[in-house]
């Protein structure tokens, strides 16, 4: 079993410093993009009465979405007892609580009234999911905060499977509240769907393996490391069915749609004549997030590890873009409120809306990004995070 | 062994230093910025109109806000509009008139709320959303 | 029915205590009204509920009477960025694929019986009233608009700037999301919404309000006796606003 002796913190070099300062002054133009908003309102963004979640939402969606998936590894770890995962269980812990602040940080900042957050804290609504959302957050954070505590303790590491456990089936039931806060919108044919949960869920796993590799290698390389090139592969694999599996839930998702004479429409918006929609899906989302990564991860001769780091890479800008589509695609196709009518009136009703995000949105998006790096080297600089060797020896 | 002991407690004693600087300077700029405070004058608003408050004044002026949000959950939710506690009921009585007779907001500076409000250093999140002056219904009131 | 009789409760309440035109009102019908009308001090009742009927026969393409009334008596402001210009009431123009038949007609909240917005809604600051009018306490909205994303009828708008100029009876701001209110500061008066009241004012007489609860009202007679229907009445939310002729 690992014990703590075999962890570090990273100490201070200039790489540490170089990348604490990029995530920083990322982070800092998060604020000042959140500011602007608040300030004047959200007629700065491209936001309108059409598309009421913008790109800040996309990256909150996308980072809360990540934080249960980088669980992974802690839970491979702990949970199906594989020691050679042990190496990287603390690290993606801490990515979990990291990547979450991120995303909940976007979320807050893109609200209306974020002073009010805290009337969010202290009146709630039992039926809607968005109340149990925020319940079902705080307590990933205080859950894996203590499955760290049992890692980290040695006293305590007799427990850390059990708590793992805890962990493990709270960040399933995180990711299908995420994917339920669009599943049970009614209203709406985009996200109507009994897949959303389970999409989610596969979504989490990808996007915060990749995330986990990403950000692993990076604070490897900032402490003079290199990551254990046979768990590497391991993961390597891990991510290529993964991307696989969402691959797969993507495309029942559309084929119940298409099914469905109702939403044919909506249909082939998505998958043929909605312009950037289109362009983003089968471009982006499909061939350079879900085709070259899978090939990348799959194939063994593309091994290397400057494929992995590609390949990840790839499966993140997929994984936004996929993000992108599912809200904003589905929020500017019309509502149908008239079948079997042509509809016009002065609100936009029966017309493709409009929506081109403004710089302060995206830079809030990518401070929440920034904020969940600079979490991460906040918290491997304060506590041993980082295994000392990530060489094959240090399991048995 | 003895200069890693010797740096040892002269960093020891350099903290406990600036720990006493740092605290001197707080307390000193602490007690400048109470005794500017201290020369600020008590805030003067405009007359109300009418005999006398809803409530007796020492009481209003510590608990105005329970009863204006006592009263906003039942006028919002139960749809109870008894004026007695209300905010247009506060602004019939509280706004001025300018010199053209007409109404000033009660959140412009020197006026009712925002004289009290500036001088307790509390923001107002009312007007916002909410008409600082009289509806056109009750203006004529004298 | 003239004009006069057919507008606002309140042109009944001056009638009444006159104690004068009683007999040019439907017998019985604005005496029991008389009777229920809610003190001021009293909560509003799950006894009504307040609806709507839109007859889409007497809607015309054009005519933005209820529009308009409903901009000016809630302060809705023109910022010149229609996306994000608040609109609690719109009209909408129909065609029918098939027939070439053309409709018009109001569209605004529907105020369901089962709101999802009120579903939906984190903090419980969307709300339905005891006599069923779907409202948005702003004191408590957060500005998530999640209910913008949950409501089917697109009636809810939110606020994308600082507002200046604002209504007694309306107040709107920054940051928060609102929708139509069904005119509750007039209903609890007992007047009319300022859409009926225009629409009846430019004589179409399109728009029925009342209390769909009392057997003896207009609106619960007509719905009674002809066919409405909801808008997406897949949804089952049992709207308290109907559609005839559509």
């Amino acid at each position: 079993m690992m014990k703590s002796a075999y962890f570090q913190s990273v100490s201070s070099s200039r790489g540490y410093w170089l990348i604490s300062a990029i995530a920083g002054v990322i982070t800092l133009a998060g604020l000042i993009g959140a500011e602007h908003m608040e300030s004047a309102g959200h007629w700065v963004t491209g936001m309108s009465n059409q598309v009421v979640w913008g790109v800040p939402h996309v990256f909150a969606i996308f980072l809360i979405v990540a934080a249960s998936g980088a669980l992974n590894t802690a839970s491979i770890a702990s949970v199906f007892a594989r020691d050679d995962y042990k190496p990287l269980a603390r690290l993606s812990a801490l990515l979990a609580i990291a990547l979450l602040s991120g995303g909940l940080a976007v979320l807050v900042l893109d609200l209306g009234r974020p002073d009010r957050l805290i009337v969010a804290m202290t009146h709630y609504n039992f039926k809607s999911i968005f109340a149990w959302n925020i319940f079902l957050y705080i307590g990933f954070m205080f859950i894996v905060g203590i499955y760290l505590w049992m890692m980290f303790e040695p006293r305590m590491n007799r427990f850390t499977a059990r708590v793992g456990t805890a962990a493990f089936i709270w960040r399933l039931v995180l990711t299908t509240g995420t994917g339920s806060i669009f599943g049970f919108l009614v209203a709406r044919e985009a996200f109507d769907s009994a897949v959303m949960a389970p999409l989610f869920i596969v979504m989490s796993l990808s996007f915060g393996t990749a995330l986990t590799l990403l950000i692993g290698m990076l604070i490897f390389w900032i402490n003079g490391a290199t990551m254990d090139p046979a768990l590497a592969q391991k993961l390597r694999r891990l991510l290529g069915f993964f991307v696989i599996g969402v691959a797969y839930l993507v495309a029942v998702d559309h084929l119940t749609k298409l099914y469905v004479t109702g939403h044919h429409q909506l249909e082939q918006f998505i998958l043929v004549d909605g312009g950037i929609y289109t362009l983003l899906f089968w471009g982006v989302q499909i061939l350079l997030g879900t085709v070259v990564p899978a090939i990348l991860l799959l194939l063994p001769r593309f091994c290397q590890r400057g494929y992995l780091i590609a390949a990840a890479l790839l499966v993140v800008v997929g994984a936004l873009t996929q993000v992108y589509v599912l809200i904003i695609g589905g929020q500017v196709f019309p509502l149908e409120l008239f079948p079997g009518y042509s509809v016009t009136s002065t609100f936009y009703d029966g017309v493709i809306a409009d929506y081109t995000p403004s710089l302060a949105e995206l830079a809030l998006g990518m401070g929440g990004m920034g904020l969940a790096v600079l979490v991460t080297l906040i918290g491997v600089r304060i506590l041993p995070f980082v295994p000392v060797q990530m060489t094959g020896k240090n399991q048995d | 062994m003895i200069w890693g002991d010797l740096i040892e407690r002269g960093c020891k004693w350099l903290s406990r230093a600036m720990r006493v600087v740092v605290m001197t300077i707080a307390l000193s700029l602490g007690t400048s910025v109470i005794e500017a405070y201290a020369e600020v004058s008590q805030p003067v608003f405009p007359s109300a109109r009418g005999e006398q408050c809803v409530e007796p004044v020492d009481i209003m002026r510590r608990d105005h806000f329970e009863f204006l949000k006592h009263q906003r959950d039942k006028t919002v939710r139960e749809g109870i509009r008894t004026p007695r506690h209300s905010l247009a009921g506060c602004i019939d009585c509280h706004a001025d008139k300018d010199a053209q007779g007409r109404f000033v907001p009660v959140n412009a500076k020197g006026q009712f709320c925002q004289s009290c409000h500036v001088y307790a250093a509390v923001k107002i999140d009312c007007f916002s959303c909410h008409a600082a002056r009289p509806s056109e219904r009750v203006s004529q009131s004298p | 029915m003239d004009m006069k009789n057919s507008s606002p409760r309140r042109t009944f309440f001056t009638q009444a205590s006159a104690g004068v035109a009683l007999l040019a009102l439907a017998p019985g019908v604005r005496l029991v009204d008389l009777a229920l009308a809610r003190a001021q001090d009293e909560p509003a009742s799950a006894a009504q509920r307040w609806g709507l009927l839109v007859d889409v026969d007497r809607c015309v393409s054009g005519c933005d009477a209820c529009v308009s009334a409903c901009n000016t008596e809630h302060g809705l402001g023109d910022s010149e960025r229609p996306q994000t210009d608040a609109q609690w009431i719109r009209k909408v123009d129909l065609v029918d694929h098939n027939t070439g038949r053309q409709l018009s007609l109001p569209l605004m909240c529907q105020h369901c019986e089962e709101p999802p917005c009120v579903d939906v809604c984190p903090t419980g600051a969307s709300f339905r009233r005891a006599d069923g009018i779907v409202l948005v306490d702003k004191h408590t909205c957060i500005g998530c608009r999640y209910c913008m994303m949950a409501c089917p009828y697109k009636a809810r708008s939110f606020i994308h700037e600082d507002l200046t100029g604002q209504k007694t009876h309306a107040p709107r701001g920054k940051g928060a999301v609102e929708s139509c209110t069904l005119c509750v500061h007039r209903v609890d008066r007992d007047e009319s919404p300022a859409c009926v009241e225009a629409c009846t004012d430019a004589g179409r007489e399109a728009l029925v309000f009342g209390d769909i609860n009392d057997r003896n009202d207009p609106l619960a007679t007509q719905l009674a006796e002809t066919t409405t229907r909801e808008l997406r009445a897949d949804l089952k939310l049992n709207t308290a606003v109907r559609y005839r002729g559509l």
